[in-house]
């Protein structure tokens, strides 16, 4: 679907050329939702609304993603890829101890053989369990919705992993080198998917969103939920979507179409 | 009796150590470090300033980025190192792992343990395989 | 009851030494093992993301549980008035103290970042059951110490009622806070439940008394002290009755859980197909430690007369192991169950969605949950040594003609 070649800028650039690209691609590429219906995925925020470096987030935004299952190809790992590289996850060949930040889940009902596949990831949720357990308030919601562990403040007691009904958090089992300077992450903490916090700082989006736009389906839209103008508003207020695990009433930011 | 006599002894104490302090460092079996010089013409804050406060400095960042999601550049940490990073041999920044590392020069000689670099990294973000290309 | 004298054990047996340098040589061993995790990293251990609580928890909820119900036979002493117990109360506070050190340090040591200890108590979420379980422990060892103080301190004897009361209830409300940090967790199957609390309270008596039992004959043996039959056939009928109370709770965790067909998944693994889980439920915690011995107590006389030593010794072991295996049950089979992200579908993921997570204990985590019970006996061997603990005799005849 795109025809942009990924150019090698380190990620901290602010690339202008990015953003109008997006915007246009959208328009020639749009997402099928549903015969004549398209999800767009444009850019996180309105540039002429972007947060200045010295703001603190705001608790006007929430930011969520939309994620259409109609688009997302159970053999497609396009935002695991994208996830693990722009957050500098290590593999050491130990998938039972290894971060995993996202992930692809495959779902199949036994009953009518129907299957689909997903991506799971920290669900962001607007009462996570995850900060209800967290004995040092390491483990904590910005004003944003972001769902982050502090890592200066957690003690590694992984009670928030136990917590989690998504098991979106992974343990820090081993010592890392050379971190991203965006992503830091150290032995003997907690640590999950941060929606790209540092990205979304930059008026950029989420690396699995941009990765599912760019070379996977086009599934993942993102968004601020809080701002009926957006995208993403717009599309959860017109189309059915679902929450996972509903039933425990946290209300996550990520939301599923199709599921 | 006793009361005067631990007094004095506190008192003995402290005259002593404020001596050993004061006394040229050269003279000291810990030779003072060679600490490299940032990049540019001065750093953000003044030596002084930097010397006393760089931890409080770091620390209130640290929460404000963290916490509220303020990104100012001023005392940012990723900013101090860019600066701070010194070279190593083959010209790449060093790590912490280096005692040659900006923060480890000082750190070793006033023997206070780094907490930071567990997580953070310690130099600027490398391209590494870039580098070994341009060679 | 005539009044008690208590005295420091001599402590300079051979044997003595010899028990002390094995305790030191485990205890030292588990300081070893946690450095090893803490250096390298929690890859060396057999917790992963799946299983992210293992052995230590199981050995430091197990000392935990154990040090909060220690505590009752000086409670049943001091607030309920009976006077068989008043000269145990003093060993049973030194062990409720020693049993929840050892198990802290357990706790902390096993942490990512032991380091942060400091953090961790001065930084709180208050929402956290977690936080308040801090303040719980560390509030249990100033109680404790402050109640043992007032029994140890003759003058200060007068207010040994306030506080063996205000320690009674800081222990229920500590153990049910013990219970909650699992209870809370709404998201797992196997623990989202009120009855966790009154659960691991009713453990805690068991368990508890258990140990007690083991260290009171183990001391007097060991300083050569009398301990009449009337003692250890009381404390034999009460754990008897603690036991049959824990098999209580469990059935009822079980039963509410079998109830809500959501949660039948989860007790179908530990109680029927879950391999190692269900032969530890069934053999080890409900068999062998629950029925069996509370068969060998309820055939104890409840007078002074018969020998009842080896059946309750034996009773009390076997407690142990079963409460070991039922804290391993609920800690780690409550983990290897999957979380159901979607009711009654199939799921699989590369993150162990869908799967029962395996989970292999290794030796640096059992090395530092014995290191643990080792630094729990060590200030049990060094306490009853260092200072007047034990009574210098509970022989039958020390009591008086009414047999307190």
């Amino acid at each position: 679907m795109s025809t942009k070649s990924n150019s090698p800028a380190a990620p901290e650039e602010f690339d202008p050329s990015r953003r109008s690209f997006l915007g246009s691609a959208a328009a020639a590429a749009g997402v099928a939702l549903a015969p004549g219906v398209f999800l767009y995925g444009v850019g996180a925020a309105n540039p002429a609304d972007a947060r200045g470096l010295d703001e603190a987030a705001s608790g006007n935004v929430r930011w969520g993603i939309l994620i259409d299952l109609n688009r997302c190809d159970s053999g497609c790992t396009e935002c695991v890829t994208a996830c693990s590289k722009e957050n500098g996850l290590q593999g050491h060949g130990r998938p039972a101890t290894d971060a995993q930040w996202i992930r692809k889940v495959d779902v199949r009902d036994p009953a009518t053989g129907h299957s689909q596949s997903l991506p799971m990831m920290c669900q962001h949720c607007a009462d996570p369990p995850c900060v209800d357990v967290c004995p040092t308030g390491a483990s904590f919601k910005r004003a944003d919705g972001i769902v982050l562990v502090d890592k200066h403040t957690c003690i590694g007691c992984r009670y928030c992993m136990s917590a989690c009904p998504y098991k979106a958090r992974s343990f820090v089992h081993e010592a890392l080198e050379d971190q991203k300077t965006h992503a830091p992450r150290g032995k003997g903490t907690v640590e999950s998917c941060t929606m790209c916090v540092h990205r979304i700082d930059d008026d950029r989006q989420p690396a699995c969103v941009e990765a599912c736009n760019d070379t996977g389906g086009g599934a993942m839209l993102f968004g601020d939920l809080n701002d009926p103008e957006s995208e993403i508003s717009k599309r959860v207020a017109k189309y059915a979507t679902q929450q996972i695990r509903s039933d425990l009433g946290l209300d996550p930011g990520v939301r599923y179409q199709g599921l | 009796m006793v009361m005067a006599a631990i007094a004095l002894t506190t008192m003995i104490g402290m005259a002593l150590v404020a001596n050993a302090l004061e006394e040229e460092s050269a003279a000291s079996r810990v030779p003072y470090p060679d600490i490299a010089t940032g990049d540019g013409d001065t750093c953000v804050e003044d030596t002084e300033f930097m010397r006393r406060y760089h931890m409080t400095v770091l620390m209130h960042q640290r929460d404000d980025t963290m916490l509220k999601g303020i990104r100012s550049k001023q005392h940012s940490l990723k900013e101090c190192i860019d600066c701070h990073a010194v070279p190593g041999e083959d010209s790449i920044p060093v790590t912490v792992e280096n005692p040659k590392h900006f923060c480890r020069s000082c750190h070793d000689y006033a023997a206070v343990n780094i907490d930071c670099f567990d997580c953070h990294a310690s130099r600027p973000e490398q391209d590494l395989l870039a580098k070994a290309d341009e060679k | 009851m005539k009044q008690i004298v208590y005295s420091e054990i001599d402590g300079r047996s051979t044997g003595f030494w010899i028990l002390a340098a094995v305790l030191g040589a485990f205890a030292l061993s588990g300081l070893l093992a946690a450095l090893y995790m803490e250096h390298y990293g929690h890859y060396v251990t057999g917790m992963n993301n799946q299983i992210v609580w293992g052995m230590p928890h199981v050995f430091a909820i197990f000392l935990i549980v154990a040090a909060s119900g220690a505590l009752n036979v000086a409670s049943i002493g001091t607030v309920f008035g009976k006077t068989l117990y008043k000269p145990l109360g003093r060993l049973s506070g030194l062990l409720a103290l020693a049993l929840l050190l050892g198990g802290l340090a357990v706790l902390v040591l096993d942490l990512g970042r032991p380091d942060r200890l400091i953090v961790a108590m001065t930084t709180y979420n208050f929402k956290s059951i977690f936080a308040w379980n801090i303040y719980l422990y560390v509030g249990f060892i100033v109680v404790v110490a402050v109640y043992l103080w007032l029994q140890m301190e003759r003058r200060m004897n007068r207010y040994v009622k306030a506080a063996g009361m205000a320690a009674f209830l800081w222990r229920l409300v500590l153990t049910t806070g013990t219970g909650s940090i699992f209870g809370f967790l709404v998201a797992r199957e196997a623990y989202d439940s009120a009855v966790m609390a009154p659960l691991f309270i009713a453990m805690s008596f068991s368990f508890g008394l258990a140990v007690y039992i083991l260290v009171l004959i183990a001391a007097c043996r060991g300083s050569e002290r009398e301990l009449g039959d009337v003692f250890v056939n009381r404390l034999g009928r009460l754990l008897g009755i603690f036991i049959a109370v824990v098999l209580y709770f469990t059935t009822v965790q079980h039963l509410t859980n079998l109830y809500a067909a959501e949660h039948v998944g989860v007790e179908r693994f530990i109680l029927i197909e879950g391999g190692i889980y269900t032969f530890l439920f069934w053999a080890i915690q409900v068999i062998a430690g629950g029925l069996i011995p509370m068969a060998l107590l309820f055939r104890t006389p409840a007078s002074g007369s018969g020998n009842a030593y080896s059946r309750i010794v034996l009773a009390s072991a076997l407690v142990i192991i079963g409460g070991f295996a039922q804290v391993y049950v609920i800690v780690i089979g409550g983990q290897a169950w999957p979380l159901t992200l979607f009711p009654g579908m199939e799921v699989s993921s590369s993150f162990y969605d869908g799967v029962i997570n395996a989970y292999a204990p290794s030796l640096p985590e059992i090395g530092l949950g014995l290191g643990g019970i080792a630094l729990s006996g060590l200030i049990v061997i060094f306490g009853i040594k260092v200072l007047r603990f034990l009574p210098a005799t509970l022989a039958t005849s020390s009591l008086d003609s009414q047999g307190h």
